[in-house]
């Protein structure tokens, strides 16, 4: 820990303290959860682009809520109404001045990054997508928006064009200006991608949108973890992200909107907490945002995703960021030391924080379980990016991707188990 | 899970080819892993296993349970062949498969049954075996 405390702008022996998990043992039986007598080695946990781990304030955040004021939001009058419903709104207010939006009215709950796909595929794109349409992703995004847009398409008869990927992970950007054509009606994008850790020019690519009428939805999941965003700054029209990916809890994402955009748009899903007005003939909706929130919110969630914000804020956005610039680049240069491992993605320090790679001969899950038995939790897959890996030329690929509270000494673990799974199948 | 007997196969397989008079031939895949096996049967006139071989690739595990599996096969019936179920694999494996794996040793043992089942018409031969995770 001792190199790493050189070089990062964080005390990450002090944050680590907050992440209960991180202080497990791992390595025994997996059928029962929780540390057993049998799990025996320390944990290395670099999958944090799949999901964050949760620090107590959120937990506690949580607890609290269902300890001392749980209840149902918005109908109730008697006090932990009140106070429920006090918090989950104001948890809107907390998202948008996270991330730079006007107010709560942008800002809708949803269960995840992929609801917030869907429902502006659905409650939009379904209406108003038609033949001779053109929705233009990226080669590659996440399932979560390509297979939205493409089966969206498919059902109003709209094209779909992919942007494509240079040899060394950035979007081409001459073939950018060329898709984006008349036609176009959304641009939806990775904001930074989560198999080849490339950081898109979102800014040129939302601009490129606008030039020809169309819209662009930004996919945040794997930027506003470790990054200040903003929404306004970036002129997105759409925006999305997930809480579990940066300390939050699961069960929430978020839906940003520009208000007039989203005023203009029917509900996706109807019901109780949406409506004003029904009568047996008809009905009318509520305003922003609650008209795209039917049913009982994610409430306790909503609480903890609030806590989450203000403990990223506490830690710093900026150092979060540099810290894992940090490590990531460690990662890249220490990877690339080995002949027969490839690094996927743009090479250089302006990566999210991860790195997708593939060691020669060793299949990824092999190369994943061998981690394992080191005790060091990588993914390997095609990270919900099919397509991309096809272009790869790859089936899978193991990712290692880092956070807050990750230091040198664990990429050095890594490193360790990929050189044991070299000698293994050499 | 990888001890030198699972690397021997995965380096060395074991009837690994392909057989150009098999009597079926089945494919199948498992989309989580991108693990893909095709297996060929010659049978005899008893319905018995005569020769076998298998192809694709994958990972270490599924390799390696292809490689010993089709060496256990050879000489069983089709319908010895559709009473293996997962544990006998595993013990064929001799090692101890976690949980998020166990789909991947069981690859070949199912394409192996589904293509004896298609060919006595209890299966449609359209149908693609595939392996959730
Ligand atoms: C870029 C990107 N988009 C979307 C998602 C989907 O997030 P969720 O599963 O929370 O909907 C992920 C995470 O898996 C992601 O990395």
């Amino acid at each position: 820990m001792a190199t790493h405390e050189q070089t990062s702008p964080l005390d990450v022996a002090v944050l680590r303290e907050e992440f209960p998990v991180l202080g497990r043992h791992v390595g025994g039986d997996v059928t029962a959860p929780g540390e057993g007598a049998d799990d025996d080695q320390p944990l290395v946990y670099l999958d944090n682009a799949a999901t964050s781990q949760t620090p107590r304030a959120v937990v506690e955040a949580m607890t609290d809520y269902y300890y001392s004021y749980n209840a149902n939001v918005h109908r109730g009058i008697h006090h932990l109404s009140q106070e429920a419903s006090v918090a989950y709104e104001e948890a809107h207010d907390r998202v948008a001045e996270f991330i730079g939006a006007d107010g709560r009215e942008e800002i809708v709950f949803t269960k995840n990054t992929t609801e917030a796909e869907n429902l502006i595929a659905y409650a939009w794109g379904l209406e108003e997508l038609g033949p001779g349409d053109k929705v233009v992703m990226t080669q590659m995004e996440h399932h979560a928006s390509l297979v939205t847009w493409q089966q969206i398409a498919k059902r109003t008869g709209a094209d779909v064009e992919y942007i494509r990927v240079t040899e060394d992970g950035h979007l081409d950007m001459d073939h950018a200006r060329e898709a984006i054509d008349e036609n176009t009606q959304m641009v939806s994008f990775v904001h930074i991608s989560n198999a080849l850790g490339t950081v898109n020019p979102v800014e040129e690519l939302v601009d490129q949108a606008h030039e020809v009428g169309a819209y662009a939805f930004v996919d945040g999941a794997q930027s506003v973890p470790n990054r200040s965003v903003d929404v306004g700054a970036m002129d997105a029209d759409f925006f999305s992200f997930s809480g579990h990916k940066l300390c939050g809890p699961t069960g929430i994402g978020v839906l940003y909107g520009k208000a007039e955009i989203l005023e203009e748009i029917q509900p996706y899903l109807y019901g109780g907490d949406m409506i004003r007005s029904v009568t047996y003939e008809d009905s009318t909706w509520e305003e922003l945002p609650w008209k795209f929130e039917a049913g009982t919110p994610p409430i306790a969630e909503a609480v903890g995703l609030t806590a989450a914000l203000d403990f990223l804020d506490d830690v710093g956005m900026e150092r979060i960021q540099a810290h894992e610039e940090a490590l990531t680049a460690y990662a890249y240069d220490r990877l690339t030391e080995f002949d027969d491992v490839t690094v996927y993605g743009p090479p250089g320090d302006n990566r999210g924080g991860l790195v997708g790679f593939n060691l020669e001969g060793v299949h990824a899950h092999d190369l994943s379980s061998i981690c394992n038995d080191h005790a060091v939790a990588i993914r390997a897959g095609d990270h919900c990016t099919q397509p991309l890996h096809d272009t790869l030329g790859a089936a899978a690929s193991a990712r290692a991707s880092f956070y807050l509270y990750n230091t040198r000494d664990e990429v050095d673990a890594l490193v360790e188990a990929v050189d044991n799974a070299r000698q293994l199948f050499a | 899970m990888y001890r030198q007997q699972i690397l021997d196969h995965y380096r060395n397989p074991r009837n690994y080819g392909e057989l150009s008079d098999a009597t079926f031939s089945h494919t199948g895949e498992n989309p989580s892993c991108g693990d893909e096996i095709t297996v060929d049967v010659v049978l005899n006139e008893n319905e018995a296993i005569e020769r076998i071989a298998f192809s694709g690739d994958g990972c270490a595990i599924s390799q390696a349970a292809a490689s010993m599996l089709t060496s256990e096969l050879t000489g069983m019936t089709l319908n010895e062949l559709q009473e293996l179920d997962r544990d006998d694999v595993l013990d064929l494996l001799g090692v101890e498969v976690t949980p998020m794996r166990i789909k991947c040793a069981v690859l070949a043992e199912k394409v192996a049954q589904d293509g004896a089942k298609i060919y006595h018409g209890e299966l449609d031969e359209l149908e693609q075996t595939t392996i959730e995770g």
